[in-house]
């Protein structure tokens, strides 16, 4: 294990350098080295930021409203599902900050009284997804470690080493296990849950309202906020199961992430696979049903137009690759399974460049029409937070526990002895 | 690979004899159940009796409580259902704080949007309102969510009294137990009911398979936090304030140098500024002066008195003859007006700009000079004192001669005038037939 733990960790490292030489030059240069140009202002960077963010959401879901469903079998995946959510979080904040130009500056969005006297325009959408990716990170990481902490004391415990100990012992705050602290942990989860639960459907309805608050044809629509939420989970699901399949083999944890437990994170991707195709349907439906001449260009340009082969990407990767799952053999066979999640998140990909590059080159004015295409930054800044997202995952999966053991615990016949006394 | 480990239930018991206990890092040999009184052995800290299921451990936890103890909590690597109860602990009062938390969010929140853009910085977009509840919804709702986790996470370990990485069943080697599979419980001398002997007694009746006294550390070297955390403390305290100070330096020194550029910000580009060293020329200069015996197209100022509202030295007090003052040209003047002049000016004239209003809010800068008021002064400049003003400036007032072309120039005096005419109009500017139309029925 650890030889092929090592490569990975290589492979994430040189990605995530080629990365970092491509933000520096970005950074240096001026967001011109990439293939933004006057129409298409969004190009890949907000694509890939709203796709990182989705990504992160299924973490959540895992995590909260499962938890809230009382779904047991989430104790199996949700520590790694959660690093997944911070780590995918992390990488799409890269995104809209280096996008505002100057970097250096980002921390003006913050309000502060300033020697300007100004302070930020708090009715805009984009001052809205500040605050709300900000607290929804903060809530991850939070909820994160406070589930961590409780493992932290077994690491502790069962650490040789004297610096294992104390770095373990700090981490896990001096963890006693004793009742009293149990429960008001276990209240404190509850409630954590409760408000993860309308956060995670909150941040992605507010990056939805990036689009749907302007007054461009195929953005200012009113599903924008559910249809969003359900591809989040689509692609989040679908990236969950890319990255613990194969931990289940590299980690021997098989017996605790179990054959069912996969198969029934397929069946949720192809319900939310099913609701994002109705999704664009609709779009479609409303797109005639408007009687407006705007309206209807954008999405016949969208199916026809010269960014053809995107959409129809997309709607092959997310609208007939998830039928596949309706069948168990395609449910249950990992391989099945790691192609048609890695297509789907292809197709969750293309859905966002969709939604974005079709309806800014083609705006109101025939004049300002263009193509998009990227330049080789836009390509290393991707793979970039590519590289970043696997290095820390490779790093978490390695040193800290990246199985909820006490909340496994917890669902094993012993933890239930009290109750019938 | 550690997940791996901890997850392997049957083997986990037998692992621990002979390991350190972890919080403390002491490495002292006690060996199950009895502690001996080594000579670092202070007080006697309470018992700690081990049972070998969480259904004993719930049993034994309410027959301590039965018993009368207060001081007493037991310890197991995942809550155990039913012991609330059988402690007798009361429902924690967190959900209570976590909503006065959110309430706090709400409330912060709406007050910070009001504050910038309702009062301190009023953004006029497009003219709506600047106080619109809908469009700060979202930010309310996050900052609710915001305080409400904060409270939860840092209330909870408040009200738990953690962080605390030293307590004195650290000090037994089968306290590690608690975070793999150990149930125990722990009763603490404190307790008005403890006896050495009862409890113990008490404990071995309720089902313990082991029950340990627990002393506190009596050695100063084990009790004492170590000098060097002191000079870690200290060392990072003084690191850290200074950028403090040097910000503090900074703001109150001035610095002839250009500031330090670690981005580029685009103040440096390939290209020739004015008034730059440049050794393409012999002079060494970038600025090439005009070459002589030529003028620019559009640039022979023959004309005085259109070109600088001058003759023969003085202003000139009508329009220049190539100045046909008429309806259009006054449409013109508006236009340009509003768009040049109305930011500090004011639509009317009378200096209530945009520019203006937000200088006089935060008191910085000078005020722009009413236009129009025979009081001010400005009407009783010669037109050509007014052109020149508008090309070349007037005290803090920079000159506009750069963006707007002459003729403009004249136009915009010309609307400048009216605007004086309109709101300060003389009785005797009218002729006695439009006087006697004005005043109605007065034959
Ligand atoms: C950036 C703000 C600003 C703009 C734009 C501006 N002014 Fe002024 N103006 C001022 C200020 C400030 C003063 C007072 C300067 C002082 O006394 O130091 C002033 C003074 C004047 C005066 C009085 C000069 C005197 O002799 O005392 C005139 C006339 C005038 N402005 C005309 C104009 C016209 C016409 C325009 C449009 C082309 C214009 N200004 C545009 C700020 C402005």
């Amino acid at each position: 294990m650890p030889k092929a733990w090592f490569i990975a960790l290589g492979v994430a490292l040189v990605l995530a350098s080629i990365g970092a030489y491509c933000i520096y030059h970005v950074v240096m240069t001026g967001i011109g080295a990439w293939g933004n140009n006057n129409s298409v202002g969004w190009a890949w960077d907000i694509t890939n930021f709203v796709w990182w963010i989705g990504i992160g959401h299924a973490g959540t879901l895992i995590s909260a409203i499962l938890y809230l469903m009382r779904q047991q079998w989430r104790t199996s995946i949700n520590r790694a599902a959660e690093a997944m959510t911070i780590f995918a979080v992390m990488c799409a904040g890269i995104f809209p900050i280096i996008h505002t130009g100057r970097p250096w500056l980002a921390w003006w969005m913050i309000p502060h009284p300033n020697d300007m006297q100004m302070w930020p325009q708090f009715r805009s959408p984009l001052m809205w997804d500040v605050f709300a990716i900000s607290t929804y990170a903060t809530t991850s990481i939070l909820f994160w470690y406070m589930g961590l902490v409780p493992d932290l004391a077994t690491f502790r415990d069962r650490s040789k080493t004297k610096l294992k100990q104390a770095i373990y012992g700090v981490l896990a705050l001096g963890w006693r296990g004793s009742a009293r602290q149990w429960h008001r942990y276990e209240r404190a989860y509850l409630i954590l849950a409760a408000l993860s639960t309308p956060l995670v459907l909150s941040v992605h309805s507010v990056v939805s309202f990036d689009f749907a608050t302007s007054l461009n044809p195929g953005w200012h629509t009113t599903i924008f906020p559910p249809y969003f939420v359900a591809g989040a989970i689509f692609s989040g699901f679908a990236m969950v199961m890319t990255l613990m399949i194969p931990a289940r083999y590299l980690f021997g944890l098989k017996h605790i992430i179990k054959a069912e437990h996969i198969e029934a994170m397929c069946k949720v991707t192809l319900a939310t696979g099913m609701m994002v195709g109705f999704a664009y349907s609709v779009e479609f439906f409303i797109a005639w049903y408007s009687g407006s001449e705007y309206e209807q260009f954008t999405f016949i340009n969208r199916s026809t137009g010269p960014f053809w082969w995107s959409w129809l990407s997309m709607v092959t990767c997310n609208v007939i690759v998830p039928q596949f799952f309706w069948f168990k053999k395609c449910r249950t066979n990992p391989w099945i399974i790691i192609v048609l999640c890695l297509l789907i998140n292809v197709g969750m990909w293309f859905e966002r460049f969709v939604i974005i590059a079709t309806s800014l080159s083609r705006q109101f004015l025939p004049s300002s029409w263009s193509y998009y295409w990227p330049t080789k930054y836009d390509v290393g800044v991707f793979i970039g937070t590519m590289g970043l997202f696997l290095t820390l995952f490779l790093l978490f999966i390695r040193f800290l526990p990246a199985v909820a053991i006490s909340e496994v615990k917890n669902t094993l016949p012993e933890a239930h002895a009290g109750k019938d006394h | 690979m550690e997940t791996n480990e901890n997850n392997d239930h049957d083997e986990a018991t037998s692992a621990h004899a002979g390991e350190t206990s972890p919080a403390t890092g002491s490495t002292s040999g006690h060996d199950g159940a009895r502690a001996s009184s080594n000579s670092d052995e202070g007080e006697l800290y309470g018992v700690l009796a081990e049972f070998d299921s969480p259904g004993a451990l719930v049993k034994a936890a309410r027959k301590v409580k039965d018993a009368g103890y207060g001081d007493f909590d037991c310890y197991s690597p995942f809550p155990v259902h039913g012991i609330d109860e059988a402690m007798g602990i009361k429902r924690t009062i967190l959900p209570v704080l976590v909503f006065c938390g959110g309430i706090t969010g709400t409330f912060l929140g709406f007050l910070l949007q009001w504050y910038c853009n309702a009062s301190a910085w009023q953004w006029n977009v497009a003219g709506k309102p600047v106080w619109s509840i809908p469009a700060n919804v979202p930010i309310g709702f996050e900052t609710t969510i915001l305080l409400s986790v904060f409270t939860t996470f840092f209330g909870m370990w408040i009200l738990n009294k953690l962080p605390q990485v030293w307590h004195p069943f650290f000090r037994l080697d089968r306290f590690t137990k608690v975070t793999d599979d150990g149930f125990m419980l722990g009763i603490e001398a404190k307790d008005g009911r403890f006896d050495a002997v009862e409890t113990k007694k008490l404990l071995e009746s309720a089902g313990a398979i082991a029950v340990e006294e627990c002393y506190l550390d009596a050695s100063p070297a084990n009790t004492k936090m170590p000098m060097f955390i002191y000079g870690v403390i200290i060392c990072t305290t003084a690191l850290a304030l200074v950028p403090f100070a040097l910000v503090y330096k900074a703001r109150a020194s001035h610095s002839k140098d250009p500031h330090y550029h670690i981005f580029g910000d685009m103040d440096f580009q390939a290209k020739v500024k004015s008034d730059q060293y440049n050794d393409l020329f012999a002079d060494g200069r970038s600025n090439r002066g005009e070459i002589s015996g030529t003028i620019p197209r559009g640039w022979l100022n023959d004309d005085t008195s259109y070109a600088q509202g001058l003759e023969n030295g003085a202003w000139i007090t009508s329009f220049p003859t190539s100045v046909e003052v008429s309806r259009d040209l006054l449409r013109r003047g508006k236009q340009r007006y509003e768009i040049y002049c109305s930011p500090c000016h004011g639509v009317d004239g009378r200096g209530a700009g945009m520019v203006a209003v937000r200088s006089q809010k935060i008191g910085q800068g000078i005020l722009p000079r009413n236009l129009v008021d025979p009081g001010a002064g400005v009407i009783t400049q010669p037109n050509g004192q007014l052109f020149n003003t508008i090309s070349n400036g007037n005290n803090t007032m920079m000159g506009y001669g750069a963006q707007i072309p002459v003729a403009d120039r004249w136009a915009i005096v010309a609307y400048v005038r009216a605007l004086e005419r309109s709101q300060f109009a003389a009785g005797t500017d009218l002729t006695d037939a439009e006087r006697s139309a004005a005043m109605g029925a007065t034959p």
